[in-house]
């Protein structure tokens, strides 16, 4: 699959070949935990520790991640890591947070910049945990929250979540002769994020692992609130081979379902540059069985409405400023 | 030693809390526990104590948020009452789990519906069962002292368990009480800065709260009903200690004029001190009758109890909460069980009642005390009794 076709050329040729080695090589999400092969989520995982690098402390809400690599007496985690429940990681690193803040003023933590970094799937982020994360972002902490989301409760077996795409099959949502699956548009929680006016959000992927890194290290520097949501692909969900995670990702963004943007203090930005004419969503979903039994019909609404969703982002991305701009005026 | 100062009791909860000085305070506001939370953030505004307050915006999220700031190696703090229990129930129970001893200061409220905001016991009840040390206070004086004495318990390392200290909502903590506190110093020298077992810090990496399979469940459900078990070692020391410094003794269960008792009444909470006034006025009249006041409620006193009860004819037991459809008030059916064993135990009557704020008076104690003594012993006896309802 060629995806740099028709892709303007960086200012460094190659640089996409190059940069890779930049990449640290330190192990922090170690290998043999018990994900599912093709699993987008480990592997974005991996890709956050490495840019995130060593003082960091993870707070981990239930779900996949958090049971594929803690089972007791082993752990697959080199950074500091806990875990208390499914809706209440934003919570918890609110008050490791808290904790950092205190314990470095008052001396007894070594006097270094170490960062809280909150992290979910899509049930305990948008669903579940979204009061805890509202109230986090909403009150300032110096916390990054990654989202990783995999479009449905894949850890209880593939139940829908308010992230879950139109028109996808689910264990609680299915498919038959009197249901279409998935009647509802994905909630868009980033948007959500963008509205409690924190520094920065973006959307990233795992099949762009330098965009999603850079976006990483970012998010890192910033003192204060932070949002990353990152399309992690569920090959075992999605009913897709499990060797199809980085294509069906890098289809997701190309078809302008999933586009690759952030929002720097209120100035948003595609940060992967989009074809003229993004591809017709046929392209992405027909690989996947969670969407086998769409009609023309129905695919033609998931059409347009991706074509409009598409159109307020990069609406958003012409006229949006950056806060520091608007105040200059 | 100390300084006596006449003060609402919920503030003065969160003055012997700020004398702790936790490092981070995590709260939400519900009656009747709110002016805790509300004063400890005047103390943090004041520069008094410097304290991270998170103004979460759930009970659910104040639970999670002190345990992250523990797991992270800082001294926490807490309030609720009630429905707000509830919302931290999924959380309670991790808590003790993780062995992070989060310190609770409990503003006892019934538990909805119909809502009501004023005492009884239906909400820490509802909550036993999930590894958390257990203290109640009488009066203004016990509120203070089991505050401070509470995270010395909860961050001992032969300990490291949650704690909550429960006042009556309202009984307690709305009333004014001239009470002793003690001095920084003196919390400084009782209390030293909390140093952690394990944290989450770069420096040292570990995984905190880690999924467990069939095959080590059960083996740390065993480990945490020990690790409370044997906490009550250290809170005996604890009191023990607490006696050296500040002259007041504490005990699993005091006993009030149980010298030659035929009669004892028992009591957990505010209750006991309105009961001492019915003891002596029916001693006065040549009554046998004492009063047992029940101050920890888990890890349950088995021996205590066993001790303070014997020789005791007839045992009359007050709850403030009732187990539905089950034994009765959770007081007493965890005392009849405690004496199932013994050869010799005293006849038990539960009165259940003083719910939702309902008074409860003097003459209330005087007249169940009279009914349980004048009884006629052929008469068969109610297993228990809800005590003053109208309309049955």
């Amino acid at each position: 699959m060629n995806t740099l076709k028709g892709y303007p050329v960086g200012l460094i040729e190659n640089f996409d070949l190059y940069a890779p080695k930049l990449v640290d090589r330190e192990e922090y999400f170690s290998p043999g935990h018990r994900a599912c092969q093709g699993c987008g989520e480990a592997l974005a995982i991996r890709l956050m520790c490495k840019a995130l690098g060593k003082d960091t402390i993870i707070i981990n809400a239930t779900g996949c991640m958090e049971v594929i690599s803690s089972m007791y007496p082993t752990t697959a985690w080199k950074l500091p890591w806990i875990h208390v429940a499914f809706p209440n990681a934003a919570a918890v690193g609110s008050g490791v947070e808290a904790a950092l803040k205190a314990l470095h003023r008052k001396g007894r933590i070594p006097d270094r910049y170490v960062k809280a970094v909150a992290i979910g799937g899509d049930g305990g982020t948008v669903d579940i945990g979204l009061q805890a994360l509202s109230g986090a972002m909403e009150r300032g902490h110096d916390l990054l929250y990654v989202c990783f989301d995999n479009e449905a409760y894949m850890n209880t077996g593939i139940q829908r979540s308010s992230a879950t795409p139109f028109g996808a099959s689910t264990t609680t949502a299915p498919a038959g002769v009197a249901s279409m699956g998935n009647k509802t548009w994905k909630k868009n929680v980033p948007e959500i994020m963008v509205a409690h006016n924190i520094p920065y959000v973006a959307t990233a992927c795992q099949s762009y692992p330098l965009d999603f890194m850079n976006k990483v290290r970012k998010a890192r520097e910033i003192k204060g609130p932070s949002y990353i949501h990152c399309l992690s692909v569920c090959p075992t969900g999605w009913r897709c081979p499990s060797e199809a995670c980085i294509k069906m990702g890098r289809l997701a963004v190309e078809t302008g379902v999933f586009p690759l943007y952030e929002v720097e203090n209120g100035k948003y930005k595609m940060t992967v540059s989009m074809p003229e004419n993004i591809r017709p969503i046929q392209d992405y979903i027909k690989h996947q069985g969670r969407f086998r039994h769409l009609t023309p019909e129905q695919i033609k609404i998931f059409q347009d409405r991706t074509n409009l969703e598409y159109k307020k982002l990069l609406n958003k991305i012409e006229h949006s400023k950056s806060w520091g701009e608007m105040s200059a005026e | 030693m100390g300084k006596r100062k006449g003060m609402e009791i919920a503030l003065a909860a969160a003055e012997a809390a700020a004398l702790c000085r936790p490092d981070v305070i995590a709260a939400y506001p519900i009656t009747p526990n709110t002016h805790i939370p509300e004063h400890l953030s005047d103390i943090v505004a004041e520069g008094r104590l410097d304290a991270e307050f998170i103004c979460v915006e759930s009970e659910h999220s104040a639970l999670s948020a002190c345990m992250g700031a523990s797991g992270a190696g800082a001294r926490v703090f807490t309030a609720t009452s009630s429905q707000g229990l509830l919302y931290m129930a999924e959380i309670m129970a991790i808590a003790s789990s993780m062995r992070l001893p989060v310190v609770m200061a409990l503003g006892n409220r019934a538990l909805s519906g119909p809502l009501n905001i004023w005492n009884d016991h239906s909400d820490i009840m509802s909550q036993r069962d999930t590894g958390w040390i257990s203290l109640f206070a009488s009066h203004g004086q016990e509120v203070i002292d089991m505050m401070i004495q509470a995270f010395r318990i909860a961050e001992d390392r032969d300990v490291m368990l949650p704690i909550n200290v429960n006042l009556d909502g309202f009984q307690l903590t709305h009333v004014v009480e001239v009470m002793n506190f003690p001095l920084q110093e003196e919390v400084d020298a009782f209390l030293p800065v909390y140093k952690p077992y394990a944290s989450v810090h770069p420096d040292h990496p570990c995984s905190m709260g880690t999924l467990a399979l069939p095959e080590i469940f059960s083996e740390a459900t065993r480990a945490r009903e020990a690790a409370i078990v044997n906490s009550r070692k250290t809170i005996l020391k604890v009191w023990d200690e607490w006696e050296k410094q500040f002259g007041r003794r504490y005990e699993p269960i005091e006993s009030y004029k149980m010298e030659g008792a035929e009669f004892a009444v028992l009591t957990m909470g505010s209750m006991g001190e309105t009961a001492e006034v019915a003891i002596d006025a029916l001693r006065e009249k040549g009554v046998p009758v004492g009063l047992l006041k029940l101050k920890l409620w888990r890890p349950f006193p088995y021996e205590d109890l066993k001790k303070a009860t014997k020789g005791v004819k007839s045992l009359i037991v007050m709850d403030r909460a009732v187990s539905f459809g089950g034994p009765g008030g959770p007081v007493a059916s965890e005392i009849r069980s405690a004496l199932y064993d013994e050869p010799s135990r005293p006849d038990l009557t539960n009165y259940i009642f003083g719910l939702g704020g309902r008074d409860v008076t003097v003459e209330d104690f005087i007249a169940m005390i009279d009914k349980v003594r004048l009884a006629d012993k052929k008469r068969p006896k109610e297993h228990y009794e809800f005590y003053g309802v109208r309309g049955e």
